[in-house]
């Protein structure tokens, strides 16, 4: 049997929690027999899921590619955005003949738990109090979301990944896959990654939090209740985080000292430079397509991963079995040079700790200067490292060329 | 490291009808010392010829280490397994007895720490096989003791002052290294200058005529 896109499922079980926003891409009520439980101790259910696929389902199914997305990024990994009309934040790399090439492999991406672009999160109706969850919205991880995404999975009846990746928070979530369902990945791609959030990553998300928080439009995250958002500080969140992103020279490089529309200093605080005036116009840009609780959910989701924690920091024990022998996923690897917002050094740990446990791993550092979103632009190394990783591994699993 | 190009490497060919990659004619006798189906580990492997040779004449599981990025986007770019790294650094991560052979192929004398290095080999390998280019080779000798300059020959292309290797050796040299590090040589081949390889005890004659050598090694009993 060959499955290919299946069609829109939202309404199998009307019992869900209704929606705030509803994009188009397909969803599916989940966890509708039994809650799903989280790792806070609570459990959730049912739950909407949104999520879109690419290509076809192979005979044997074992040609499915999960995608995981960064803290701001969605399911519309490809194609046209439904909100800003822009091209999906991956479509570099997905599609016919892309290195994560559609005319071979079914691709799948879905919004986290959490989310706001259509999975259940703090922005959704709360059927128990009609009202929308807001804080009441349990605390998730990146644990949480795999284990909604293994929902899912079972929902398109696929048994085992062919390969799990993704990029930043992705990366977390590919090595969550391995590490909680290590028979059902054959192989996983962390990019830009880390085994845990580091000290500074939690402060820096610390800093937007705080910054929606103290944003009077907040209302203690009850906004929805008062018919208003937290924008500002939403926008100013997003601003700090963007820089973080970037990097030094990548800025220099874009804008320089440059003045935005005038020859000279204003002598006030405008936006005397282009790239305050860039700034702004990502912070305002973003509010337009993301909630504000939903942002300090996944960020506390990221500031809580580390892989380790459950083996009292023993990174290789996590990819060892019971038996002591290493994981059978396949990981490879990549990092960019340019990035210090999730630097080399953290690739690396990971890569040690493979070792250490015997397992299949391949890793690279790509030569970049744009920062930590190196992973989401034109990086034709990066793209060369990851089709070629792809190529040979499809070559191992069995599964036929384009 | 600018490899030569090798046809069939420089971009990932399909996957059905992939060409055989021709490899070294230093790598064959290497190859031919690796059983069929075992797993290994090549330390400083380059573009992966080696690997991908072994994959596709003995499917062995292989994995690989090599510190140039583009060696390594290569490999990978050809579905091999393998991680940045450094032989002096890296290889102390692995577990011991990881792997039936660990590959130490013309690296050895471009490492900073060649003990520790020789240590990791066949404490991560049941067994290791190490080549390098015998500093011992009379051409190589006649180079110094007529000319009075650091030799130049078709094993050692590189001048003094451009070279990677820091650590030349003699192969008498590396048979004393191999015993007060607790190392046994199992088994001792040379390649002479025509390309013609030999099995050859480790003595004075080898060290005379062998211009490269290859030892197949393991942990002293």
């Amino acid at each position: 049997m060959v499955f290919s896109q299946p069609q829109q499922d939202e309404g199998e079980a009307p019992a869900g929690p209704s929606r705030a926003v509803a994009p188009s891409g397909l969803s599916v009520t989940l966890a509708a027999d039994r809650p799903m439980p989280l790792d806070c101790g609570a459990a959730i259910g049912p739950f909407v899921m949104a999520y879109t696929t690419r290509g076809t389902l192979n005979a044997a199914r074992s040609n499915a590619i999960l995608i995981c997305h960064a803290l701001t990024g969605d399911q519309f990994v490809d194609g046209v955005h439904p909100i800003t009309g822009k091209p999906g934040w991956w479509s570099l790399l997905v599609g016919p003949g892309r290195p994560i090439d559609t005319d071979r492999f079914f691709v799948i991406c879905a919004n986290v738990l959490g989310g706001c672009m259509g999975t259940t999160g703090p922005a959704d109706i709360d059927p128990a109090t009609g009202c929308a969850y807001g804080l009441d919205f349990p605390v998730i991880t990146i644990s949480d979301m795999v284990r909604a995404q293994a929902l899912l999975l079972d929902h398109l009846g696929i048994d085992s990944l062919f390969a799990v990746l993704g990029g930043s928070m992705g990366a977390m979530q590919a090595l969550q896959w391995a590490v909680d369902y290590p028979e059902r990945v054959f192989c996983a791609v962390p990019i830009a990654g880390a085994a845990r959030h580091s000290a500074q990553n939690i402060a820096l998300h610390e800093v937007g939090r705080r910054a929606i928080m103290a944003d009077p439009r907040w209302h203690d995250g009850r906004y929805a209740e008062h018919g208003d958002r937290p924008l500002d500080g939403l926008a100013v969140a997003r601003m700090a985080a963007h820089i973080t992103y970037l990097s030094e020279p990548a800025l220099h490089r874009k804008f320089g000292r440059n003045l935005q529309d005038r020859q000279r200093l204003g002598f006030s605080f405008d936006a005397d430079f282009q790239v305050e005036s860039y700034l702004r116009h990502q912070g305002s840009a973003f509010v337009d397509r993301f909630d504000a609780n939903a942002y300090l959910y996944i960020t506390r989701a990221m500031d809580y991963f580390d892989l380790a924690a459950t083996r009292d920091g023993d990174l290789p024990a996590v990819f060892r079995g019971a038996d002591g022998a290493g994981t059978p996923v396949r990981f490879c690897l990549i990092s960019f040079s340019g990035d210090w917002l999730f630097p080399t050094r953290e690739s690396r740990a990971i890569v040690h700790a493979l070792n250490m446990a015997a397992a299949n791993v391949s890793f690279v550092e790509i030569d970049s200067d744009k920062g930590h979103d190196a992973f989401l632009l034109e990086e034709p190394a990066f793209f060369a490292v990851l089709a070629g990783f792809l190529d040979g591994q499809a070559e191992h699993r069995g599964i036929a060329g384009p | 490291m600018t490899a030569a190009a090798v046809p069939g490497v420089d971009a990932p060919a399909p996957a059905a009808g992939r060409r055989l990659a021709s490899i070294r004619p230093d790598l064959l006798p290497v190859a031919a010392m690796v059983p069929a189906g075992s797993r290994v580990l090549d330390v400083g492997c380059d573009r992966g010829d080696l690997l991908d040779h072994l994959w596709r004449e003995k499917r062995v599981d292989g994995r690989g280490i090599e510190i140039s990025h583009e060696g390594v986007r290569a490999c990978i770019a050809r579905g091999l397994s393998v991680i940045q790294g450094d032989a002096d650094t890296d290889l102390a991560d692995f577990p011991s007895d990881a792997f039936d052979c660990v590959i130490l192929s013309q690296t050895l004398q471009t490492v900073t720490a060649p003990r520790p290095v020789l240590r990791h080999l066949v404490r991560i390998g049941r067994t290791a096989i190490v080549s390098f280019p015998n500093f011992g080779y009379w051409r190589v000798r006649a180079a110094l003791a007529l000319k009075g300059r650091m030799p130049v020959t078709s094993g050692l292309p590189a001048t003094w002052y451009d070279t990677p290797n820091i650590h030349l050796c003699t192969i008498r040299d590396f048979v004393a290294l191999a015993a007060e590090v607790g190392i046994s040589i199992d088994r001792s081949l040379i390649v002479r200058r025509s390309g013609r390889v030999a099995e050859r005890p480790p003595g004075a004659w080898a060290n005379l005529v062998g211009e490269y050598a290859i030892f197949r090694l393991s942990r002293a009993a």
